[in-house]
């Protein structure tokens, strides 16, 4: 295939190091198009640390220009979105440091022995269509759920399920083994579970509830889902 | 092996990540053929995992990308990468 990549996508990791090498040769402004598909990704994972969107916008702003700065260091032994996520990590636990805010992990852990990793018990679970999320409160609720996770289960999920990053290179961005990211993962899936799937199963009956065409509804009452 | 529900909650994540042993996932199937409970955890699970993969959930802030390629033309015009 030799489409031309859609603005937002991940360029092939060739096109890649063809960009890097013309950066560093001096055609300085190709870094733009180089970061373009993973401000998001940057953004999401700041946000998962920091926990407030401005913040998390002045660690990606500063992440980014490090990677700039440090360029002709990315040696492509790894991904290069590994290599901004790891640096965006490092600012971001920077910040709460300097803070004072740095995520404990010891604290996790003794949470983690008490916490109850029961799943909710549904038996009518109804798909969740992906449309349902042009729905902010749908949005809020996992949002919210997400939010409320401990600090170490929110980075592993983050990374892990939202930024779609393998086990392995969750294990290397954190630090830590692969064991303990899937041990984490797993407890911070049926946290999630646990919180949302009866909010969601709540939602779902409400929106698919037939409405009398007498009530006054919005349009989008009446398209269920959307 | 026959597993209860809580062995096969204890496995969730891995199954979703099809990381299981195939005879270990092979029980956790026959449970799940059976078992309403276990599989609407499952599908729950599944379905909140796909939710959040997805960009809505957590929007860029308006003009994020604007700002960081303005900050990031700054530096540009007057900087190189640093030499290793």
């Amino acid at each position: 295939m030799t489409a031309p990549e859609a603005l937002g996508t991940a360029p092939e990791s060739g096109s890649e190091a063809v960009l890097i090498a013309a950066i560093l040769a001096g055609d300085r402004e190709k870094f733009h198009l180089l970061i373009l598909p993973y401000e998001g990704q940057l953004f999401r994972t700041a946000f998962a640390l920091v926990k407030n969107a401005e913040e998390a916008e002045d660690v990606v702003q500063d992440a980014v220009l490090k990677a700039y700065r440090k360029l002709a260091s990315f040696r492509g032994d790894s991904k290069f979105s590994t290599w901004l996520i790891s640096i965006t990590l490092n600012e971001a636990r920077g910040r709460l440091r300097r803070d004072n805010r740095a995520i404990v992990d010891s604290l996790d852990e003794q949470r983690e022995e008490n916490a109850d990793f029961t799943p909710a018990a549904l038996t009518d679970w109804r798909e969740i269509p992906l449309a349902a999320l042009e729905r902010q409160e749908i949005r809020a609720l996992v949002q919210q759920a997400v939010a409320e996770l401990p600090d170490s289960y929110r980075e592993i999920v983050t990374l892990r399920d939202v930024e779609e990053c393998s086990v392995n290179d969750t294990a290397q961005l954190l630090g830590i083994s692969v064991a303990l990211v899937k041990v984490r993962l797993h407890r911070a899936r049926l946290l999630l579970q646990k919180k949302l799937a009866p909010q969601l199963s709540r939602v779902a009956k409400d929106a698919l509830k037939p409405t009398k065409p007498s009530t006054k509804r919005s349009l989008f009452g009446r398209l269920s889902w959307l | 092996m026959a597993l209860n529900c809580r062995h096969v909650w204890d496995r969730i994540s891995e199954y979703i990540d099809g990381t299981l042993d195939p005879g270990v996932r092979a029980d956790v199937e026959r449970h799940l053929a059976t078992c309403e409970i276990c599989s609407a955890i499952l599908d729950s699970t599944r379905n909140i995992i796909i939710l959040m993969a997805d960009d809505r959930v957590f929007e860029l802030p308006l003009d994020f990308s604007q700002r960081l390629h303005a900050r990031l033309d700054e530096v540009l015009q007057h900087e190189h990468p640093e030499p290793v």
